[in-house]
């Protein structure tokens, strides 16, 4: 232990800390802007700047690893005062509009500005405005917002292993851009958004879908249908101040519900109906490989709509691996305008259907024109992010926090805990296992509390083996197999994978994806979040839910019996086919 | 006044200028490479005592002993360890480390063999910047011709020892005059510098201990090795040991590199070597180091090139630049060139240099066009004083030392030009 | 020579991408790495191509944008300024008929201004396609560029 003395107190911490994390156990709060929970320590904003004895100049907090007899001062005038010219210079190259922004009074450097005691900067703005790249249907990049942090850079490059976005130039001229300064649809980006989570300001952001879903809402032809995301729930509290990880779904359905939705459906009915198309597209491959046929093995799981983009542009050979099934919000929306619509004796175009996921990517999913059931009507018509629900909760002026707890709508909103855990990593593959393995044996799935422990948790890559004994007889051919998964979280993780098929070295018969690092609980979607263990406590939120139900295999979700009674026919039929599958494009890198 | 030849002394410039410097044979006739073989026959520790003793500080414009540095190195984990020679001489007015390169390449070699053994380093690597194309065409012929005489390579004249040196290029940027941003363009990425700690001593090039020095530190390694420490520390002054190269330039008559023992003053070096302004014109400022210097009043000129009697007056010497400027030039339009040269060549890391260099520049055009304000000259110091204070690498600190020295000593030509009160 | 050859010569290390872009960018006549060569480059040294932009847009002697045969760097700090290098701006764009920043029409010559080149005592200073000149005069300005455009 090292023992050190900030503002006069004295504090003992292990060796290596930093002055910040040293000063954050005396209570004492040094103001940060590029430091970023769980990244390389950047220190490039010099705003967390502190006194310390013996040295010329100020040190900074956030990198500067505390020694015996340490003497820091965090606030003296001096540092203070350099702390508040650092920030009033990164002011003067910033679009300071702060009233005519996404990010107003939820921006880090609003919050150090005002923290520095800034009134008026005596410096002249020098920013020359640049265009605002709106390219992407998913995200918005506004170079006049960016304070160079190196955030974004760090998690597409390191975290995301995409590397889109780097610093270009140098000087006053550095800024963070596509490779020659392409829009960032013409690049290569996937659209996670994981960029956009970690920018401390607006210069990366979700592109806003909310004006045109209070349009539709306030449309009086429209039949205007909402659906939620499994991740959603646990993650939309903490806009309001709530812990992170906490299930707020009965509350979710309730302000949905006074936000004027006609509508309040579940996307993790769509989640358990994808369990049936998908497990039954997988042992229909697992029979053909068996059986002498021809089937492109491993499959993997497409819910993940970062991770198709990622794969259609860099494995465009290997898109035969990909489960045909759309991804569960597209599920939802072309039965919503086919089954339900004829349900309820509404016009499919008069229905507008809206999406609140935890993506950024499912934006521009959602503008796919094969994603589409009569080839004009989109099967979604908007989506929003997280945090853009929780933007329009605020300005309907819904007080959260005390809403008592609604029920989703049904036959749509019902749903097994199996659907609950897809929007966490591993979670769509155990609950494919928790189905797949009762049809081909007649039994539950042999582990504790139905949690396949080994692809359960945070790492990047895990895979587990289970084999198969005294199978059914139609499913005979398996017995003795041992079924080999894996499941990665990121596009970085993925790429090993993905090197191993076209490598013909996958030992793999099934392998879930998801687009970003832990699943969909940390997507480009959801909310910011400084809390370094934020995807822990999300992920167990996730797991929570499941245990809470009653049911918990996606087979026995009595609307998903019923919907392929008195509509769909059988998993993989011809409308099934139609309505719940799809088909993936060659695009290659730009 | 003394005459040059009471102010000049040659000690790693003596074969500047008398050997052919593509010719190993006359480096080898002129006592060259007899370190090297000196060095073989002490132990690490020794040699290291030996620069210790010497009290060499780092001749790149930090000043850091060698000795310690060669030590961290020597002692710090891990392998293998490299040698780097710093020939990135970018800062504007410094000349010298090319005339070393081009005119006794082998002398550099020399010095970096003995560190490398002294370390205990394999490999070697002079990152000279892309404009000095001389000195890269110099120093590639001067290793392959040590090479082929056995004086690099494996087991280097059967002492057992083997080192290589290669030469790399730089593309085009001052900040890489740093050391991490040196490594991070030797590593193939833009150069920016690094946090510190872990040091470059410990986890530099590739994150293996690395010895990084300047190319007239290397060239006086020989110098001590032949000579011995002590008697290297008795030339100079007793607070800074050896000679300094100097790159004169600016309006004087005589401007070039020339060789003084420590001790000698300014004066000496302005008018003494360089015989003051031509076409009788005045000496209005002298700018020591680079852009990156102070700017001094002539009257200042009397102060001796001593570490210490520099930094009792607040200022330093870098890596020896001496710039003097006549009375026919505006400081306001220095001020301007120089800073203009900060908004070209900050990386943009950190937010003090990226943004505060432009500020500084506004404030000046607003002196410039005598349109300022009390209030400029409190916000100039500002900046000034919090890029010296929380920049992250050395060059965003000395980026505002011409600004601050000539607040300090030519106030009036900020004051002048204040906007009258109407 | 070809970039492939070059990468060859450099041996394909991630670490040598400078050089290797110093070496080809010299082999061609328009002096600038293009977008196919960025993409050819990270393939073959499995580097992302931001990566490489990033390189490109920091160093200046690195270009992104085709430049003439020969680049003409006028110094732009003290020691050249306070012997004339604004007067050997004014020449050089008098004689190329070209503003700094700008290329001639024949793509000969491209004019640009450089941070310090390392010859003061021989200011005012330039440097044309990696040659150095000092001690400059209108005179010598005039004969210097009338070699190189007879080349």
């Amino acid at each position: 232990m090292i023992e050190l003395t900030i503002n006069n107190r004295k504090v003992s911490v292990p060796e290596g800390t930093t002055i910040l994390d040293a000063a954050k156990k005396l209570g004492i709060t040094i103001p940060t802007l590029c430091y970023f929970p769980n990244q390389k320590t950047k220190a490039n904003c010099r705003v967390c700047v502190v006194e310390v004895d013996g040295y010329r100049t100020l040190q900074t907090a956030c990198s500067t690893p505390v020694a015996p007899g340490m003497v820091v001062k965090t606030n003296s005038p001096k540092a203070l005062e350099a702390r508040k010219v650092n920030i009033e210079l990164i002011l003067a190259n910033h679009d300071a509009r702060c009233l005519e922004c996404s990010r107003n009074l939820n921006c880090e450097l609003q919050k150090v500005a005002n923290q520095a005691g800034i009134t008026d900067n005596p410096f002249e703005s020098v920013l020359v405005m640049q265009d605002i790249d709106d390219s992407s249907p998913s995200i918005v990049r506004n170079p006049n917002k960016c304070i160079k942090c190196g955030r974004c850079i760090e998690v597409c490059r390191d975290v995301q292993g995409l590397n889109i976005i780097d610093d270009a130039g140098r000087s006053a001229d550095m800024g963070v851009v596509p490779t020659f300064g392409k829009f960032l649809n013409d690049s290569n980006c996937v659209a996670c958004g994981q960029c956009a989570v970690v920018c401390p300001v607006a210069a990366i952001t979700e592109k806003d879908e909310i004006g045109v879903v209070w349009e539709a809402l306030s449309d009086p032809s429209k039949r205007v249908v909402v659906q939620t995301a499994p991740a959603v729930r646990v993650a939309l509290g903490e806009e309001f101040g709530m812990a992170p990880g906490t299930p707020v779904t009965g509350k979710m359905a309730a302000s949905l519900r006074a936000l004027g939705f006609d509508d309040i459906f579940d996307t993790n009915f769509t989640a358990d109906l994808t369990i049936m198309e998908e497990g039954t597209e997988f042992l229909t491959r697992v029979k053909n490989a068996l059986t002498g046929g021809k089937a492109t093995l491993p499959m993997i799981t497409s819910c993940s709509p970062g991770w198709i983009n990622f794969v259609e542009i860099n494995y465009p050979e290997l898109l035969d691996h990909l489960s045909t099934c759309k991804s569960p919000h597209q599920m939802l929306g072309a039965l919503i305008k086919t089954y339900y619509a004829k349900k309820i004796n509404v016009k499919p175009e008069d229905m507008f259907v809206v999406s609140v996921m935890p993506c950024t990517a499912k934006k521009y999913e959602a503008k796919r024109p094969e994603l589409s059931v009569d080839g004009i009507h989109p099967d979604v018509d908007a989506v929003l992010t997280t945090r853009e629900l929780a933007r329009m909760i605020k300005q309907a002026g819904i007080d959260f926090v005390n809403l008592p707890d609604e029920d989703f709508d049904n036959p749509l909103g019902l749903s097994t805990g199996a659907a609950d855990i897809f929007g966490v990593t591993g979670g769509v593959m155990e609950a494919a296992l928790r189905t797949v393995y009762e049809i081909v044996t007649g039994r539950e799935l042999p582990f504790d509390g139905l949690h396949v422990k080994p692809i359960v948790g945070l790492e990047g890559i895990k895979e587990a083996t289970i084999k198969i004994e005294n199978p059914v007889a139609d499913y005979a051919f398996l017995d003795g197999v041992e079924v080999k998964v894996a499941v990665a979280s990121s596009t970085k993780n993925a790429k090993v994978l993905m090197d191993q098929i076209a490598a013909g070295t996958s030992p793999y018969h099934f392998i879930e994806i998801m687009g970003c690092l832990g699943g969909c609980i940390t997507g480009g979607g959801q909310p910011r979040s400084a809390d370094p263990d934020v995807r822990i406590k999300r992920l167990g939120g996730m797991y929570s839910v499941d245990e809470a139900k009653v049911l918990r295999k996606s087979h026995d979700n009595p609307y998903v019996k019923s919907i392929y009674e008195e509509y769909l026919g059988a998993p993989n039929g011809h409308l099934s086919h139609e309505l719940l599958h799809t088909h993936y494009n060659k695009r290659g890198k730009a | 006044m003394k005459t040059k030849n009471e102010i000049i002394k040659t000690l790693v410039t003596k074969r500047c200028g008398v050997i052919k410097p593509d010719s190993i044979e006359e480096f080898i006739g002129a006592g060259g490479y007899q370190a090297v073989v000196k060095a073989f026959s002490m132990q690490p520790e020794q040699i290291i005592g030996e620069v210790k003793a010497s009290n060499l500080k780092g001749r790149g414009g930090a000043g850091f002993p060698t000795g310690i540095k060669m030590d961290a190195v020597l002692k710090a984990e891990g392998s293998p360890k490299y040698i780097i020679c710093n020939a990135d001489e970018g800062e504007p007015g410094n000349f010298k480390d090319k005339y070393l390169m081009e005119n006794d390449p082998h002398q550099l070699l020399e010095g970096m063999i003995i560190c490398a053994y002294a370390v205990g380093a394999s490999h070697g690597y002079i990152y000279i910047r892309g404009e000095y194309g001389d000195s890269m065409t110099a120093l590639e012929k001067a290793i392959a011709d040590a090479k082929a005489n056995g004086w690099l390579g494996a087991n280097i004249k059967g002492s057992g020892f083997s080192f290589d040196v290669m030469v790399h290029s730089g593309a085009g940027s001052y900040v890489c005059g740093e050391e991490f941003a040196l490594i991070e363009s030797l590593e193939g990425k833009p150069g920016r510098p690094r946090n510190k700690p872990p040091y470059p001593t410990t986890a530099g090039f590739r994150d293996k201990p690395t010895m990084i020095s300047n190319v007239e530190t290397f060239s006086n390694i020989g110098i001590i090795v032949n000579g011995g420490g002590e008697a290297f520390k008795a030339i100079g002054t007793e607070t800074s040991a050896g000679t300094r190269l100097i790159s004169l330039s600016g309006n004087v008559k005589n401007p070039g590199v020339y060789e003084v023992p420590f001790g000698v003053t300014l004066a000496d070096i302005v008018y003494g070597l360089g015989e003051g302004a031509p076409d009788g014109q005045k000496i209005k400022m002298v700018q020591l180091g680079g852009a990156s210097g102070p700017i001094i009043p002539p009257e200042l000129l009397d102060i001796r090139l001593d570490y210490k009697d520099l930094a009792d007056e607040g200022i330093s010497i870098g890596s020896g630049a001496v710039i003097v400027i006549d009375e026919r030039f505006g400081m306001m339009e220095i001020l301007e060139r120089i800073m203009k040269f900060f908004c070209r060549e900050s990386c943009g890391k950190c937010t003090p240099c990226r943004e505060g260099n432009r500020q500084i520049l506004n404030i000046l055009n607003k002196f410039i066009a005598c349109k300022a304000s009390e209030e400029d000259i409190k916000n100039l110091t500002s900046i000034c004083n919090v890029m010296c204070l929380t920049s992250f690498c050395g060059l965003g600190q000395a980026a505002p030392t011409a600004v601050l020295t000539t607040l300090k000593y030519f106030g009036g030509e900020y004051t002048g030009r204040l906007a009258a009160k109407s | 020579m070809q970039l492939l050859q070059i990468i060859e010569k450099h041996g394909r290390q991630p670490e040598d991408l400078i050089s290797i872009l110093l070496d080809y960018q010299a082999c061609k006549t328009d002096n600038y790495i293009s977008e196919d060569d960025v993409k050819m480059l990270a393939r073959q040294l499995n580097l992302t191509e931001s990566r490489i932009y990033s390189v490109l847009t920091f160093y200046t002697l690195l270009s992104t944008k085709p430049r003439g045969k020969y680049v003409v760097q006028v110094c732009n700090d003290v020691p050249c300024y306070v012997k004339g290098s604004v007067n050997v701006l004014k020449i050089l764009e008098k004689t190329l008929g070209i503003q700094e920043g700008e290329t001639t029409a024949d793509g000969v010559f491209t004019l640009e201004f450089t941070s310090c080149l390392g010859c003061c005592d021989k200011a005012p200073a330039m440097r044309i396609g990696g040659q150095l000149y000092g001690n400059l005069d209108e005179g010598k300005i005039g004969e210097i560029i009338a070699k190189y455009r007879g080349q």
